[in-house]
């Protein structure tokens, strides 16, 4: 058993010395996540608020201005400017400086005060799915309370209500959802990036080549590539979680030590990710390239950003087999929901056998590799 | 270089390898890549003690037979006992046994001399205390010890080159790969790593080098020379010099030292009974018959005003050995070929 991990302390010690003696790369690698965390955490806000909105008011009278009151109330709805025709408003959202054009009709009054339907019009710009499935939302509310407030008019109260409660998030703040999914993409950043480095530095050198010519074996070499990188997200994570607490004002509601113990495996298999590039990678330059793919997947199809719900079916098996997926789950539960191991467990597991499998799939490449070049 | 070596095992009393009086044993190795063979039934023994000299161009299949040797490589073809043990079946057992320098000299360029001997004392599972003592001894034999705390990448050539024999020989193989140790580096530190090399072979250790330099190739005891994956040559180097290929019956080597070669050469290849002759700095080595009049032809090349100051017998070099047998390799396989 020692066996097939022979040479581990050596490379693991050696490994340390190199991070040790290049703190400018470790500096730099360190620092990086936490800058994208200032960009994201004070510069992105996912609730849509104060869509710019050009009104169109063909009508003008009392009716007609409590509706456009009801529309800026709302918040979502800010008015860019009152246009005096259609070909103005339709101007403006073409440009794109107006996502929404609200037109009310002339006779919008008089078809209320005749107890008709009045129509009004929204223009919305469907280039941008979010901002346009809110303005749908809002301004069909709108719509629909009015219509309520007008037929209710001498009773005063609604035959139903709904008193929805936000759990975990309660003033949806968006830090709150954007960190803990970003501590998971940050961490395969650094991790990945790190250890395709470091095997692909070896190869250029030659000392790979020199390695395989003494009795070093593949998974002794692999893991003594793999902790002193462990060590340095762990540290990562620390930092970022830090950031998050103090800085951003996230509460963690979960433990901190389940956090850090689920990290584990997610780091793990981060760092396998690596360590299969690097098995494929000839060059610095070409490990780049390759470290970033699975970047943009890990973004997208993790939950990160777009609910996983959202994924078409044939993209879902993609999700599963993301480190991130699961990492997202667990920084999300432990964070905002205060989840315990009882909730997240099978989630660890995956990690553990998506980082094994990739480890294993390394080792048999470099061990082929030696043998076939 | 320090008269007491008590570092350096004695092959005589090495117990280890069974025994047998061969370092390497090549038995009809063959290597494909494909269709491409790399390696083509290549046999060859290399004694203990030995410096075995292995030549070849770029290409040739140098490299190949290194990596099959250490168990890099699979053979195809054949097989291979390293110190007294099947690379087949016992690779692993056989990397403890050898050390290898590759040609980039392969060292952490920023960890310090002590860091990266260091690292391979711990890489062949060496006790703190016998990494000690290994580490002094190759101080005290490779002269590195002010140099102990530099980065291996503020090393000159000839330094790196030492730190990185040093770093292969640290857990006493008995046995090393050394892959064209002297590309670009100064001819003193040359010289100095030659003058290793035979201090280490004289103390029982075996030396597998690759080498462009036909002057490393007279230095060493035993000679290889592959062509295209075939071994075209194989002896001591007096051995080669005498083959008949290398002396065709009824001719000998000679030396004509002129201060005008190119004009000389011109002449001398008019010449009947002159059967080739190519230029050597100051002087033009030529293949003659051995009836020819070395007279005759001072007097014929002073007939056109050049100068002669000597003309003498010459024993071949390697490099005539070498290129004559290329010719005559060539001449075989385009001869098969028809």
């Amino acid at each position: 058993m020692r066996d097939i991990f022979r040479g581990f302390g050596a490379v693991f010690f050696k490994e340390a010395l190199h991070i040790r003696r290049d703190a400018g790369t470790l500096f730099f690698s360190l620092t990086m996540p936490l800058m994208q965390m200032f960009l994201l955490g004070f510069g992105v806000d996912t609730n849509i608020r104060r869509v710019p909105t050009v009104m169109y008011n063909a009508d003008g009278r009392r009716e007609s201005r409590e509706l456009i009151d009801r529309f800026v109330n709302s918040d979502t709805f800010s008015i860019l400017r009152y246009a005096q025709s259609d070909g103005e408003m339709n101007d403006l959202i073409v440009a794109g400086k107006a996502r929404v054009g609200i037109k009310i009709p002339v006779d919008y009054s008089d078809r209320l005060l005749h107890q008709m339907s009045a129509q009004v019009l929204v223009l919305i710009d469907g280039s941008d799915s979010s901002i346009a499935a809110t303005a749908i939302n809002v301004s069909n509310a709108i719509g629909l309370d009015e219509s309520l407030r007008r037929a209710l008019k001498d009773r005063d109260f609604m035959a139903v209500e709904m008193r929805p409660k936000m759990l975990f998030n309660p003033d949806s703040r968006s830090p709150n959802f954007f960190l803990p999914g970003l501590t998971a993409i940050m961490l395969l950043n650094v991790t990945t990036f790190l250890t395709a480095f470091s095997i692909v530095r070896e190869k250029e050198r030659g000392t790979l080549e020199q390695l395989f010519v003494t009795p070093v074996r593949p998974f002794g070499l692999l893991l003594g590539k793999l902790l002193p990188y462990l060590c340095v997200g762990f540290f990562e994570l620390c930092l970022i979680l830090t950031f998050m607490r103090f800085i951003f004002r996230v509460p963690i509601h979960g433990s901190l030590i389940l956090l850090a113990i689920l990290s584990l495996p997610y780091l793990f298999a981060a760092l396998s990710l690596g360590i299969l590039i690097s098995s494929k990678a000839a060059s610095q330059a070409e490990a780049m390239q390759l470290a970033f793919l699975p970047i943009l997947p890990s973004v997208f199809f993790s939950g990160y950003i777009f609910p996983r719900e959202t994924i078409p079916a044939i993209f879902r098996p993609l999700s599963y087999m993301i480190p991130a997926t699961y990492f997202i789950n667990i920084t999300r539960g432990v964070i905002l929901r205060g989840a315990t191991l009882r909730h997240l467990w099978a989630d660890g597991l995956a990690l553990c056998a998506i980082g094994t499998l990739l480890l294993v799939i390394a080792a048999r490449r470099f061990q082929n590799k030696v043998i076939s070049a | 270089m320090s008269e007491a070596m008590p570092n350096v095992p004695q092959a005589q009393n090495s117990s280890d390898n069974g025994g047998s009086e061969l370092a390497i044993s090549a038995d009809h190795l063959v290597r494909n890549f494909g269709n491409f063979t790399a390696v083509g039934d290549v046999s060859f023994q290399v004694k203990r003690g030995e410096i075995f000299g292995f030549l070849g161009p770029n290409g040739s299949g140098k490299t190949t037979v290194i990596k099959m040797l250490t168990g890099l490589l699979p053979l195809t073809g054949g097989s291979a006992m390293v110190q007294g043990l099947d690379v087949r079946t016992h690779p692993e057992e056989v990397r403890e046994r050898i050390g290898y320098m590759s040609q980039k000299f392969s060292l952490y360029d920023d960890l310090t001399v002590a860091e990266n001997l260091q690292f391979y004392g711990r890489v062949y599972s060496l006790s703190p205390d016998q990494l000690k003592k290994r580490m002094n001894e190759i101080i005290e034999l490779n002269g590195l010890g002010p140099y102990m705390d530099r980065q291996a990448a503020k090393l000159s050539g000839g330094w790196k080159q030492r730190l990185a024999l040093g770093c292969a020989m640290l857990h006493e193989p008995k046995l090393l790969f050394l892959d064209e140790p002297t590309a670009g580096i100064d001819p003193v530190a040359r010289r100095q790593l030659w003058d290793l090399l035979f201090e280490l072979s004289g103390h029982g250790i075996t030396f597998f080098v690759t080498t462009h330099y036909m002057d490393e190739a007279e230095r060493c005891s035993h000679v290889a020379y592959i062509y295209y994956g075939k071994l075209i040559a194989d002896g001591t180097p007096n051995s080669l010099r005498e083959l008949p290929e290398i002396n065709p019956p009824g001719t000998m080597r000679i030396e004509i030292s002129t201060p005008e070669v190119t004009r000389a050469l011109r002449f001398a290849r008019q010449i009947p009974n002159i059967r080739s002759a190519t230029i050597f700095g100051q002087s033009i080595h030529a293949l003659v018959d051995d009836h020819l009049d070395l007279e005759g032809v001072r007097e014929r090349l002073l007939k056109e005003g050049i100068a002669v100051a000597e003309i003498r017998p010459l024993a071949p070099s390697l490099e005539d050995v070498f290129v004559e047998l290329t010719y005559k390799h060539q001449e075989l396989q385009e001869a098969s070929r028809a």
